[in-house]
């Protein structure tokens, strides 16, 4: 069944190479080593709020154009450098070939392609950071005119290369994007039906269709940037007959999908992680896989609501609020149905089943307080202050953070084939979720106080006076977020290092990526499996096991309900 | 009420006492960390100074009143779930996979409910969006263009001829006066990048776009001084592109006018 032989130098096994789980290994890893650099960011921007007159510890000065630049490079890093390679790339990577049971991706060069891709990306933003007159410091959207000329920002080359990196960045992600769908839909196992697919790959699926249809109308818009900003057309130049507000929209056309793009594939590592360890079938597994295709539908229409005020004709703003407002209804069913999958279970709280907890329980507030913003006229008050800043942190560290959390835990002994620490990972779990509330709930007051967004000295308005003691304990918050992380570093060392050995499947699941040894071989699968029913039978009745692996080709003294609702083995196509 | 506790309160977070600061507008309430709940976040908004403030305050309460309950039942049920089904010995998981519309309705239900509240919200959104955005006062023409640039705020009045660009303009910078109690008609403009008029006691915000005019309104309730900043990044000096808003009686507004210096050339 391998396709191709087990490659024999170092390099070529472990550098450039072509195995789907190699390449999401190293895409995780990347993503890791910028989430350090991103996070030392949120740090120094949060000791300058809590502490405006003073010089940040482990900094030193802060000059505004410096503030300007690290909002700006960490709002970028974290989405583009940090969620896209961890949670689509990574775990897209590593998981799919496994769940749908082949041996790599449908175009394994076209997957080094794009990791090496990602990484000239990376070097590319990481060059910005420090050539003269600075990094990028027009806010992650870079929006026009302030980025379409150095005279207005003051950044030059910064500029021009953070929309080179962020161009790259898109290539290799699109040629992810095309194995993730051809891999799915072409390579599954014989006999796997679509609507046998885990959900993560139905959500890998969705996140990666809409992404290759948002993008290009951002790449457009970036190409116009770099030309106003290199070659002085104008197409963002009122005076030269251009619109600053057609990048805007350009810019949420991908940008608001984007978030979906994220979001998919954090609700499937929950699905699969939530089923397994509350050892229950997804409650509605067709519904919400329905939901997520009808979400991502919705995505495609809702992006004016980041442009409620920003000039656009105020009679846009009911269309775009009410589809707004709709595309919660699908979210609303996929998070209720995870919900329902707990209820009657038997729920084992293992450091992954923590995590996704955590997700879902800080989730919900980042949804809940959408709602506020996604009505327009409340958007008027809380259109760029603080309230969206921690809005879109309860949605974004929950999707990007926590969800990716529940999936290491789950999956680490399957990508190592080793254990993780137990107390290790509950320390970094509880402090996490301590203080990551601790930071974001401090800063939805400070929205409502009126604090707009990316200012680096609060004490210049009335308005935000008295919300010092706010500011330094979202300050605490985050660092103790950040200290929290130092367990989850000792853990995956520890583990490395040790000579114990993980089962192949430690939770008795039943998708086929636990079918495998742990660590699974190059090639995944001695012979290749035959799937004989959909991914969630977890309990199923008339068998003694809790659980039925979707490979299994027999059940043990199948009843008579047992017949009625596991089916009949497929017929195998030649 | 819930939502109308006493404005001056002491100032209390993990056990250390915050200066009071005194002021009409500038004053807030620290709440004790344990009441750090969505409810009080409301007594951090600045005293509303605007005709329609006060129906977006109505707006963001009901939001809050609808959604609240929501995510306090789901959260519930979330932790209801893992405390009642913990997994125990000889205690088996149901086998539930929910395929069939009826079982589903579980979830369809409750959904088409969270339908129904976000179009009560949606409803009550859009007649205060109408209020503040599409809405013109009647018989009123623009008092002020509010010019926004790298790192200030321009207000430009007509002056006695009652017409903008000519040479009896009176011209301000960082200071924007306005009679208190009439619509205020003004043209919002930027000169070289987007910035963002806000002031929050008027509860109102609008984005500046270079080659665009926005015409607004407002209509101020209250006297007194408070400040305007830009919301939208535009560079360097965001941080420090503030301004003032006097909302004063109009006999000292047409003083103002009258008496001001820096009249256009």
């Amino acid at each position: 069944m391998t396709s191709h032989s087990q490659p024999q130098s170092v390099w070529s096994r472990y550098i450039f190479s072509v195995d789907h789980k190699v390449i999401a290994i190293q895409y995780i890893a990347l993503g890791l080593i910028m989430s350090v650099i991103g996070s030392y960011m949120s740090y120094v921007i949060r000791m300058k709020l809590a502490w405006p007159a003073d010089p940040v510890v482990g900094f030193g000065d802060l000059a505004a154009s410096q503030y300007n630049m690290l909002v700006t490079m960490h709002g970028t890093i974290m989405v583009f450098w940090v969620a896209m390679p961890i949670l689509v790339a990574g775990f897209g990577n590593y998981l799919i070939p496994l769940m749908v049971g082949t041996d790599d991706m449908a175009f394994p060069t076209l997957n080094m392609l794009s990791v090496w891709t990602f990484i000239l990306s990376t070097v590319v933003l990481l060059i910005s950071l420090f050539v003269p007159g600075g990094a990028a410091a027009a806010g992650w959207t870079s929006y026009p005119p302030l980025a379409a000329d150095p005279r207005f920002s003051g950044v030059d080359l910064g500029i021009t290369l953070w929309i080179l990196a962020v161009a790259l960045e898109f290539v290799a992600f699109l040629m992810g994007g095309v194995n993730f769908i051809t891999t799915s839909i072409n390579r599954r196992a014989p006999g796997m039906s679509m609507w046998d697919l885990p959900l993560f790959v139905w959500e890998e699926i969705m996140a990666s269709i809409i992404f290759m249809l948002s993008v290009g109308p951002l790449v457009a818009g970036a190409v116009m940037l770099l030309l106003d900003h290199n070659f002085g057309t104008g197409f963002y130049d009122t005076a030269q007959g251009g619109d600053p507000l057609l990048f805007q929209h350009l810019f949420w056309f991908f940008g608001h999908p984007e978030v979906y793009v994220l979001l998919l594939p954090a609700l499937g590592i929950l699905a699969e992680v939530i089923t397994s360890c509350s050892r229950k079938a997804l409650f509605g597994y067709k519904m919400v896989v329905w939901s997520t295709i009808i979400a991502g539908l919705l995505s495609f229409i809702v992006w004016a609501h980041h442009q409620f005020i920003s000039g656009i004709d105020p009679r846009l703003a009911f269309p775009f609020s009410l589809t707004t407002i709709l595309i919660s209804v699908p979210f609303a069913v996929t998070i209720f149905a995870f919900i329902a999958t707990l209820w009657g279970g038997s729920i084992r709280m293992t450091p992954a089943m923590a995590a996704a907890v955590l997700m879902l329980a800080t989730f919900l507030l980042g949804g809940c307080t959408g709602i506020i913003l996604g009505s327009a006229a409340a958007d008027i008050y809380m259109h760029d202050t603080m309230f969206v800043v921690a809005h879109f942190h309860y949605t974004m560290v929950p999707i990007v953070i926590f969800a990716p959390m529940a999936g290491f835990y789950h999956y680490f002994p399957k990508m190592f084939g080793k254990p993780l620490d137990g107390p290790l990972a509950w320390l970094h779990l509880v402090g996490t979720g301590i203080f990551f509330n601790l930071c974001f709930l401090a800063i939805f007051p400070l929205g409502f106080m009126g604090h707009q967004r990316r200012i680096s000295d609060p004490t210049q308005f009335g308005y935000i006076d008295g919300g010092e003691s706010l500011q330094i304990l979202a300050t605490i918050g985050a660092i103790g977020a950040l200290v929290s992380q130092i367990p989850l570093a000792i853990n995956i060392v520890k583990s490395l290092l040790s000579d114990r050995k993980a089962d192949s499947n430690p939770w008795k699941s039943t998708t086929l990526d636990w079918q495998t040894p742990s660590p699974p071989p190059h090639g995944n699968f001695a012979t290749t499996p035959t799937v004989y029913r959909g991914p969630y039978f977890y309990s199923p009745p008339g068998i003694e096991a809790d659980y039925l692996p979707q490979n299994l080709p027999q059940v043990d003294a199948p009843s008579d309900q047992v017949q009625a609702s596991v089916s009949e083995p497929k017929t195998i196509p030649a | 009420m819930l939502f109308q506790v006493e404005r001056h309160r002491c100032q209390r977070y993990l056990g250390f006492e915050m200066p009071e600061i005194l002021g009409s507008c500038s004053t807030r309430d620290m709440y004790p960390l344990g009441d750090a709940v969505m409810f009080e976040w409301f007594e951090a908004m600045p005293q509303s100074i605007s005709t329609y403030g006060g129906q977006l305050d109505d707006l963001l309460r009901l939001i809050v009143w609808i959604v609240g309950p929501w995510f306090l039942l789901a959260e519930g049920v979330l932790f209801y779930c893992l405390f009642r089904f913990r997994e125990r010995d000889g205690v088996r998981a149901a086998w539930l996979p929910a395929d069939t519309l009826k079982v589903n309705a579980f979830i369809l239900v409750p959904a088409a409910l969270v339908l129904v509240c976000d179009l009560v919200i949606e409803a009550a959104s859009d007649s205060v969006w109408h209020e503040v955005m599409i809405h013109t006062p009647e018989n009123t023409s623009s008092m002020v263009r509010v010019t926004g640039q790298q790192y200030q705020w321009l207000f430009r009045y007509p002056g006695p001829d009652g017409t903008f660009d000519t040479a009896d303009d009176v011209v301000s910078v960082g200071e924007m006066h306005v009679p208190v109690d009439e619509p205020i008609r003004f043209d919002l403009q930027a000169k070289d990048v987007l910035h963002a008029f806000w002031v929050p006691e008027l509860r109102f915000k609008q984005d500046a776009v270079p080659g665009r005019s926005f015409d607004r309104w407002f209509q101020a309730t209250r006297t007194g001084n408070y400040d305007i900043g830009c919301a939208e990044l535009c560079g360097v000096g965001h941080t420090m592109m503030a301004a003032e808003l006097i909302v004063e009686p109009r006999a000292d507004f047409d003083k103002w006018i009258a008496n001001n210096g820096e009249v256009a050339q």
